[in-house]
């Protein structure tokens, strides 16, 4: 990885049936790059982040993760990434620390890194009342943010996460993007997918998808410019009409 | 190793804390246990015997005398004509109904023959072959005793032919205790019923939950997975056995004539099997409700066709061979062999080697169609 | 109305689209009932039996023929020693040896009397007690022809009428037990599963929030399984008929009323068993684990009511299934009508109220 490329995607399509839910897309992300992967819904999103994170088979085209073949290497990739879905995929009837214990402990972590994480975000995210309480009985800011950090226990190269802010109110958002921002100036990868547009404006790197293939890429200030666009909302209406780029 | 022990830990408190499902993995199958083995019984007694004595004689009375002296019959008081009576069958009153002829007595004075019109509710044909069984008998000693009389006055017959009596033994059970064979076969069905919902339901539960595609994307192993989601259920089922063996023992006092070893040994390859159905149910479905109803329609096969209420040797031959690949066939035999014959090891060897079988391929099978990725 | 109606349509197309639970619910009752129908008897078949013949003569020959050439048993073993019994047991394919003494015919001429030694493997006591039961009506049968053949001497004879079942086909039993069990966990099951689903999924409370009352809710959800399970129950009739010969010799109408009335039974154990459930777990266990034996065992089914001891008889009749069976009898094979089966029917109708009160009364706490 000398050229820095964490994730390297070339032609990768995904068919079902008839229908090609993602239509050859190609693009990279750097070391540290938080990538905003943005399009509407059913535009293939979802559908294309399965198959980098090793839960579903390309049809075609090529793609390495963290260095690994998404054909064969599925089970090295899943070593080095960490992955928050769309439905909330904690444990309910289990409890926090519980929850951390269980995760921590399938990524291969040893007791006393596991009590070392507990502690560390017991004290970041301020826990202390609600470690030893039913996941199932949080608000779900709070799920969201634990979802979050969960995946970042085994301290992956990369995180995906899969529309991590749905439904949850202006200020957790916030709190979750700083969030974020502090994983990334670790040097962790962010691969986030969103249809919020102004949280787009967060990333270093976007790229917009509209059916299946991808219309636009590059950092935001690029995008708004190239599209004579005020904000990413703009240009995001403007290639879900169909309007090219302005020369 | 270490992987799978969280894996365990986890499934463990997830039951333990469900507050609602312990009653029913742990204590309703006690309790069906100890009620619904009583019920398990062929046996046909207090057989509802209605009569009309239209002959009102003193023969005709001896013999309803000994009709009521009999264990198996329950006489209700005489009806006044055959519809009334009938009229009771159809309401589901009477059993049976025997009709007395008004020249009953006078017919076997004269040295004639007379005939008694008997009519069996038969839609339970095999308690009617039993019923009517027993009249006969009854109506054969009510002969005799009429041959014995008449012969003392009549010289010419030299006693009475055609008397052969049966001398019924019973090995293995000598009182035809039906309990010491139902309690073994239903404690039997209870720990199949709880393994295969739970472990078929687990797995789709957690696909339905969206947990399980969280698991799919961390580094743990198929067979880590699989092993760490079964093991709990393995320990639930051998636990259910011993609280089941234990009350088998002290409430109802079933013989143990085999080696509690054996019949472990044997349990444990069998709860495998049942994992690997479960599991493969698991697989086969989107959503719990169909795994329930997957899991549904084998178990009634599988409890009904296991030889456990109904002879297997009865079923037509192509229905025997479906018993063959029923597991809760083999469960069956193997317990009621162990306890009741006293078989050892090398007696139920097949049942082993075909149970060993079973659990390897259904369970091949449910690890390789287990899908991460799709 | 129209709401209604809107909403139980959204109820057929969660149904019809989820095509694997579909074929499901209508494939496996048939395929159970063609199955079972064959399969299930309690009586005897071909048992297997061996002889111990120490006698040899012609009363001994004439009674093992007679034994053999019966649907119930077949014949393969003769043994030559009461030695012998033991390991032909532990084998386990014989079931029963007769066993003649070595004076039978002996004892049969000089004093008219004789035994025969029956030796059973008990361990399955049913088989064993039919096996008796059989072996003892052949050698009535026996007793009862010699007898025939003396001329003069005064004698009782029988004349049996196999009311309702004259072939004493063990279909007629059964049938309509299976008919029951699939009916009712059908039904039961179906209900509390959605119902709890919807609960789990919180969309339960979506609905509850919307215009449409709670019982609107509830029957909503309710309806088109009321109607699947009336296509389960017409198909089964069906089969009865046309595959197993069962005769209806009551009204059809009768039956298709008394089904009716018996899924709506289930349906409202269903209900109340969602009412208790909080996940779709809880309701398919307690559906599955607290009515399958219960049904099975207790409802005469397969075991006769009669017989059981008498708490147990008493617990029966808190079974729905037990009351139905009853009703499909009556009406199918004996051909009453309503005039015999009243109470059964007050009883189902009384029940079916009773767990829907219990459901509103439960819902009700909830909501305060």
């Amino acid at each position: 990885m000398k050229d820095n490329k964490v994730i390297a995607v070339k032609n990768l399509t995904k068919r079902f049936g008839d229908f090609l839910a993602v239509d050859a897309i190609s693009f990279e992300v750097k070391a540290g790059e938080i990538f905003g992967f943005l399009g509407a819904n059913g535009a293939g999103k979802t559908t294309a982040m399965k198959m980098l994170i090793g839960i579903s088979k390309p049809s075609s085209g090529e793609a390495m993760v963290a260095g690994f073949d998404v054909y064969t290497q599925t089970e090295l990739i899943k070593k080095n990434i960490g992955y928050m879905s769309q439905k909330f995929a904690l444990y309910d009837d289990l409890t926090v620390r519980e929850n951390i214990t269980f995760f921590g402990g399938i990524y291969g972590l040893s007791r006393a890194t596991i009590k070392e994480k507990v502690k560390v975000l017991v004290t970041e995210l301020k826990l202390e009342n609600i470690i030893d309480q039913l996941v199932g009985a949080l608000p779900l800011g709070w799920k969201q943010k634990l979802s979050f950090s969960v995946s970042l226990l085994h301290d992956p190269k990369i995180v995906f996460l899969d529309e991590p802010t749905g439904g949850v109110d202006p200020i957790t958002r916030r709190q979750f993007w700083e969030m974020i921002y502090h994983a990334a100036d670790k040097g962790t990868t962010l691969f986030v997918t969103t249809h919020y547009m102004d949280e787009a404006e967060y990333c270093d790197k976007v790229s917009i998808m509209v059916n299946g293939k991808i219309e636009a890429m590059g950092p935001p200030k690029l995008l708004k410019e190239r599209y004579g666009a005020g904000n990413l909302n703009e240009v995001f209406l403007k290639l879900a009409r169909g309007s090219k780029p302005n020369e | 190793m270490k992987t799978i022990g969280y894996l365990i830990q986890k499934e463990f408190k997830q039951i333990f804390r469900n507050k609602g499902m312990l009653p029913i993995i742990f204590i309703l199958p006690i309790v069906q246990l100890l009620i619904l083995s009583n019920a398990a019984t062929y046996e046909v007694k207090d057989i509802k015997f209605g009569y009309i004595d239209v002959d009102r004689s003193s023969t005709s009375r001896a013999l309803i005398e000994k009709f009521r002296s009999s264990a198996y019959f329950n006489l209700l008081a005489p009806y006044s004509s055959y519809k009334v009576a009938y009229a009771g069958m159809l309401q589901g009153k009477v059993n049976v109904i025997m009709e007395i002829p008004n020249n009953f007595e006078r017919q076997l004075v004269n040295q004639e023959k007379t005939s008694l019109g008997l009519t069996v509710d038969a839609i339970d044909g095999a308690a009617a072959g039993v019923e009517t069984a027993y009249i006969q008998q009854i109506v054969q000693e009510f002969n005799q005793g009429i041959a014995l009389e008449t012969s003392v006055s009549n010289k010419n017959r030299s006693g009475f032919a055609g008397l052969i009596t049966i001398i019924p033994s019973y090995w293995y059970n000598s009182t035809l205790d039906y309990k010491t064979f139902m309690v073994p076969g239903i404690l039997v069905l209870l720990v199949t019923m709880i393994t295969l919902f739970l472990s078929g339901m687990n797995i789709v539960r957690e696909k339905e939950i969206g947990t399980l595609e969280q698991i799919n994307v961390t580094p743990i192993k198929k067979s880590q997975f699989i092993i760490g989601k079964l093991f709990p259920f393995w320990i639930i089922g051998l636990g259910l056995l011993t609280i089941g063996l234990v009350l088998a023992k002290l409430i109802f006092d079933i013989p143990l004539l085999g080696s509690l070893g054996t019949l472990y040994f044997y349990t444990a390859i069998y709860i495998l099997v049942v994992l690997g159905i479960g599991l493969f149910i698991s697989n086969f479905t989107e959503t719990q409700q169909q795994a329930m109803f997957i899991a549904w329609f084998f178990m009634v096969i599988f409890i009904l066709m296991s030889g456990l209420f109904t002879p297997i040797e009865s079923m037509p031959q192509w229905a025997q061979v479906i018993t063959t690949f029923n597991p809760i066939r083999y469960f069956v035999e193997v317990v009621r062999m162990v306890m009741l014959k006293g078989a050892g090891f090398s007696d139920i060897l097949p049942q082993i080697w075909k149970t060993l079988a079973y659990a390897v391929l259904v369970n091949g099978l449910a690890v390789l169609s287990y899908k991460k990725v799709n | 109305m129209k709401r209604f109606i809107g909403f139980v349509k959204k109820e057929f197309y969660h149904i019809y689209r989820d095509k694997r639970s579909l074929f499901i619910l209508f494939g496996m009752p048939i395929a159970q009932i063609l199955l079972f129908g064959f399969a299930i008897t309690n009586e005897i078949n071909k048992v297997e039996i061996a002889i111990l013949d120490q006698a040899k003569d012609a009363t001994t020959i004439e009674i093992i023929n007679k034994m053999a050439t019966s649907k119930y048993f077949s014949i393969n073993r003769y043994l030559a020693a009461e030695s012998e019994v033991e390991g032909v047991f532990k084998e386990g394919k014989v079931k029963a040896v007769i066993n003649f003494e070595k004076d039978f015919g002996e004892k049969m001429v000089k004093r008219g009397q004789a035994t025969i030694q029956l030796v059973a493997d008990a361990t399955d006591p049913n088989t064993a007690n039919s096996i008796t039961n059989y072996i003892l009506s052949i050698v009535q049968q026996y007793n009862q022809s010699i007898n025939l053949h003396q001329v003069g001497g005064p004698q009782v004879l029988t004349q049996t009428h196999m009311a309702f079942n004259p072939e004493l086909k063990s279909v007629f039993m059964f049938v309509p037990g299976v008919m029951t069990i699939i009916l009712m966990l059908v039904s039961a099951m179906m209900t509390s599963i959605s119902i709890a689903k919807e609960k789990e999924l919180g969309t339960m409370e979506i609905l509850l929030v919307s215009p449409l009352k709670p019982f609107q809710v509830i029957l909503g959800k309710v309806v088109p399984y009321i109607l699947l399970s009336i296509i389960n129950a017409i198909i089964i009739v069906l089969l009865s008929i046309f595959i197993f010969k069962m005769p209806v010799q009551g009204s059809l109408i009768l039956l298709g009323a008394e089904s009716v009335l018996f899924i709506l039974t289930s349906l409202s154990l269903g209900i109340l068993i969602s009412t208790i459930a909080k996940t779709q777990q809880t309701a398919m266990m307690i559906s599955l684990m607290g009515l399958m034996l219960p049904v099975i065992l207790l409802s005469g089914f397969i075991f006769p009511i009669g017989s059981m001891p008498l708490p147990l008889q008493i617990i029966s009749n808190i079974i729905p299934a037990k009351w139905f069976i009853l009703i499909i009898k009556g009406i199918m094979l004996k051909g009453v009508g309503m005039a015999f089966i009243w109470k059964e029917t007050i009883i189902l109708i009384g029940m079916t109220l009773f767990f829907i009160g219990i459901s509103t009364y439960k819902y009700k706490i909830r909501l305060e």
